[in-house]
C-alpha cells in the first residue's frame, strides 16, 4: 500500500505542477502581444495619453511577475478580474455558465456511458461478426464527423421536421435554460445538445472499450480458461471484465475530458448559455481577461480529469494493489 | 518493427527497376481491400480532383454575387446579364420567360447568405479548406517528426527538454489553446496555420519519438554513427525510412484532426475569414436556413464529414496491413 500511496502522491504533485505551468502559459501568452494589452484594446488610433490611462487602469505599469501573482492570487479567491467588453465581474459571468456547461456534460455522460460500455462489450464478445463490423464502420464514421454536422441533422429532423410529423411536439433547437425551470424542463431544453454530444462521444468510448477487452482476451489466463472449455460469455463476464475495469474507467474519464471541450461547438450551435459560448464570444471581441479565465477553467478541468484517469488506473491495477 | 526485414526485397525491386511489378502488387493489394477502403480512396480522389481544378469546374467566380440570397436547391433561373441571374419562382414565370425566348437553367445548390453560388463556393471551399489543412499537417509533421527523431537520436537533455515542453502543451485542450492563441495573435491564415501546426506537432512528436526509440538502438544506426555520419544523415537516411509506415498512417489521422479543428474554428467564425470560401464558415453563414427546414447548411458540413470518414477508412485499412495491429490474434 505504501508504494501505491507514493505513486499517487507523485501523480498529484505532477498534476499540480502542470496546472501551475499552464496558468503561467495562459497569463504570459498575452505578454507576447505586439505592443501591449492597452494598445490592443484601444487600437492604432489611440493617443499616448489614453493608452497611458488605460495602462494605469489595467495595472500594466507593474512588472509581469507581480501582475501574475496578483492574477493567480485573485483566482484562488474566486476573483477573475473584470471583463473588458462590459466591465462586469468575470466571476459573475462564469458562475451560472459553468453550472450550465456541467449540467449539459453530465446529462450527456449519463446517457452515453452505459450505452457505450454495453455496445463495446458486445462488440468484443461477438468479435468479427456482422454486428462487430457494422458497429466498427458506424462508430468510425461518427468519430470523424464534426459536431456541428450531427447537431444540424438532429435539428433538421428532431426539431423542424418533427413539427410536421407530430404536431404540437418538437425538441427546441435553441436551448435556453434558466435555473428557475424544473429539472424536467431543463432536461427537455438540453435534449438535442446532449444527444449530439452523446453520439460523438459514444463512438470513441465504445471503440476504446472494445479494444481494452480484446487486448485482455489475448492474455494467457484467458487462453487457459478457453482451454478448460468455459463458454465465451462466462470467460468475458467472469474472467475478463473484472480485470478490464481499470482500462474502462480510464476510457470513461478520458471521454469526460473530451466532453468538457466538445461542448464549445455544441453550445454555439444551440445557443446554450454555457462556458463554451462565453469563451467564443470573448475571443471574437478579444476580451482577453475573459478568454484567460475560461481557458484556465477548461484546462484545469481537463488536467484534473486526466489526473483522475491516471490515479484510477494506478489504484485499480491489481499488480500494484498486491505488491510482491 | 519488422520494417528492416521488409526493406531489402522492396529495395531490390526498386533497384532492378521492376516498377510494373510493384504497381501490379499495389493493384492486387487494392483489389483485396475491404469496400470501406475502396470507398475512402474514391472519396479522397474526387476531393483532390475538385480541389485542384476548382476554377475550371466552377460555374462562377469564388466570391461573385450572382443573384438574390438564399435561393433554394434546384432553383430555376435565366441569365439576365453576364454573371447575374434572375430567379423564376412559379411555373407561370417559367412559362412566361420561355415565351420570351430566354434559356432556363437550374442552380444545383442554390445561393448562400450573400447571393453567391453554393456549388462554386463548395468547389473553392474544397481547395481552401483541404489546402490549408494539408499544409498545416505537413508543417506539423516536419516540426514534430524532426523533433521526435532528434529527441530519440540525441537522448539526454535534448530529449528531456523537448518531451517536457510537449507534455505541457498537451495538457491544455487543443481547441481551447487554439482559441487563446488566436485571441492573442489575431485571426489570419498564416497565423492559423502556424498555431495549429505547432499544437498538433506535439502528437506527431510523441509518436515519432516512440517509434524512433526502437530504431536508434539497432546495429545499423550504431554502424552509421561509427562511420562518422552526422545527425542529419542518421535521422534522414537511417531512422526516417524505418519509421515511415506508422508515420504515414498517423499523417492520415492527423490530417483529419487538423481538418476538423480548422473547420470547427471557421464555424465559430475564428478560422478562415471571408471572403475566402471555406466549408466551416459556409455552415455558419447559412445555419439559419435549417430552422426553415432547408438542408443547405448540411451540404458543406456533410462534405467535411465525408472526407474525414473516407480518410479514416483508408487509414484503418492501412494500419491493418502494415502493423498487423489487428485484434484477431
Amino acid at each position: 500500500m505504501h508504494k501505491l500511496f507514493i505513486l499517487v502522491a507523485q501523480r498529484l504533485a505532477l498534476g499540480l505542477l502542470t496546472l501551475f505551468v499552464v496558468s503561467l502559459i495562459i497569463f504570459l501568452g498575452v505578454e507576447m502581444l505586439p505592443g501591449d494589452l492597452a494598445q490592443a484594446i484601444l487600437g492604432q488610433a489611440a493617443t499616448e495619453e489614453t493608452i497611458a490611462a488605460m495602462r494605469e487602469r489595467l495595472g500594466l505599469n507593474l512588472p509581469a511577475h507581480i501582475r501574475y501573482l496578483q492574477w493567480l492570487g485573485g483566482i484562488v479567491q474566486g476573483d477573475f478580474g473584470t471583463s473588458l467588453a462590459n466591465d462586469r465581474e468575470i466571476s459573475e459571468l462564469i458562475g451560472v455558465r459553468l453550472a450550465n456547461t456541467l449540467f449539459l456534460a453530465i446529462v450527456a455522460a449519463a446517457i452515453s456511458i452505459p450505452i457505450a460500455l454495453t455496445l463495446g462489450i458486445l462488440a468484443a464478445l461477438y468479435r468479427n461478426s456482422w454486428y462487430d463490423r457494422t458497429v466498427n464502420v458506424v462508430t468510425l464514421s461518427f468519430v470523424s464527423t464534426p459536431e456541428f454536422f450531427v447537431s444540424y441533422i438532429l435539428i433538421l429532423f428532431l426539431s423542424v421536421k418533427m413539427q410536421a410529423w407530430l404536431p404540437g411536439f418538437h425538441f427546441p433547437s435553441l436551448s435556453n435554460v434558466s435555473w428557475d425551470d424544473t429539472f424536467l424542463e431543463r432536461l427537455y431544453a438540453v435534449f438535442l445538445p446532449a444527444l449530439t454530444l452523446t453520439l460523438v462521444v459514444i463512438a470513441q468510448m465504445m471503440r476504446m472499450t472494445r479494444a481494452a477487452i480484446i487486448n485482455l482476451l489475448a492474455s494467457p489466463y484467458i487462453e487457459m480458461a478457453n482451454l478448460k472449455g468455459l463458454s465465451r460469455r462466462r470467460i468475458i463476464l467472469k474472467h475478463a471484465l473484472p480485470n478490464a475495469w481499470a482500462p474502462i474507467i480510464t476510457v470513461v474519464v478520458l471521454n469526460l475530458a473530451y466532453l468538457i471541450v466538445g461542448v464549445v461547438i455544441v453550445e454555439v450551435v444551440f445557443v446554450y448559455p454555457g462556458l463554451g459560448r462565453l469563451i467564443v464570444d470573448a475571443v471574437r471581441t478579444r476580451d482577453i481577461p475573459v478568454v484567460q479565465a475560461c481557458s484556465l477553467i477548461f484546462a484545469a478541468t481537463y488536467i484534473l480529469l486526466n489526473l483522475t484517469a491516471d490515479v484510477m488506473s494506478i489504484v485499480t491495477n491489481p499488480r500494484l494493489l498486491h505488491p510482491r | 518493427m519488422s520494417t528492416e526485414a521488409n526493406q531489402t526485397p522492396d529495395q531490390g525491386d526498386f533497384v532492378s527497376g521492376t516498377w510494373a511489378k510493384r504497381r501490379q502488387d499495389a493493384m492486387r493489394e487494392l483489389g483485396k481491400a475491404p469496400w470501406t477502403a475502396k470507398f475512402g480512396l474514391l472519396v479522397i480522389f474526387v476531393y483532390v480532383f475538385v480541389a485542384l481544378f476548382a476554377p475550371l469546374i466552377s460555374p462562377y467566380k469564388e466570391s461573385q454575387v450572382i443573384g438574390p440570397e438564399y435561393l433554394d436547391i434546384g432553383q430555376a433561373f435565366y441569365v439576365e446579364e453576364e454573371g447575374k441571374i434572375e430567379p423564376l419562382f412559379s411555373d407561370e414565370e417559367i412559362a412566361e420567360a420561355r415565351e420570351d425566348g430566354k434559356e432556363i437553367s437550374h442552380l444545383v445548390l442554390g445561393t448562400d447568405n450573400l447571393g453567391r453560388d453554393m456549388l462554386t463556393r463548395l468547389f473553392y471551399g474544397a481547395r481552401n479548406t483541404i489546402g490549408i489543412a494539408f499544409l498545416t499537417t505537413v508543417l506539423a509533421f516536419v516540426l514534430g517528426g524532426l523533433g521526435g527523431m532528434l529527441a530519440a537520436a540525441l537522448g539526454g537533455w535534448t530529449d528531456q527538454i523537448l518531451s517536457r515542453i510537449v507534455d505541457v502543451l498537451m495538457a491544455i485542450p487543443q481547441l481551447i489553446f487554439a482559441l487563446l492563441l488566436l485571441t492573442i495573435f489575431g485571426t489570419s491564415i498564416p497565423i492559423l496555420i502556424i498555431i495549429i501546426a505547432v499544437l498538433d506537432s506535439t502528437r506527431v512528436f510523441r509518436l515519432a519519438r516512440a517509434v524512433s526509440m526502437n530504431v536508434v538502438v539497432l546495429d545499423f544506426v550504431e554502424a552509421a554513427k561509427l562511420r562518422g555520419e552526422g545527425m542529419g544523415w542518421i535521422t534522414m537516411r537511417e531512422v526516417l525510412p524505418n519509421i515511415m509506415p506508422p508515420l504515414a498512417a498517423e499523417f492520415g489521422l492527423r490530417f483529419c484532426f487538423v481538418f476538423l479543428l480548422i473547420s470547427a474554428l471557421s464555424f465559430l467564425g475564428l478560422g478562415i475569414q471571408p471572403p475566402t470560401a471555406d466549408w466551416g464558415s459556409m455552415v455558419r453563414d447559412n445555419a439559419t436556413l435549417i430552422t426553415f427546414g432547408i438542408p443547405t447548411p448540411l451540404i458543406p458540413a456533410g462534405a467535411i464529414a465525408l472526407l474525414t470518414i473516407g480518410v479514416n477508412f483508408v487509414v484503418d485499412w492501412f494500419l491493418q496491413k502494415t502493423s498487423g495491429l489487428r485484434d484477431d490474434l
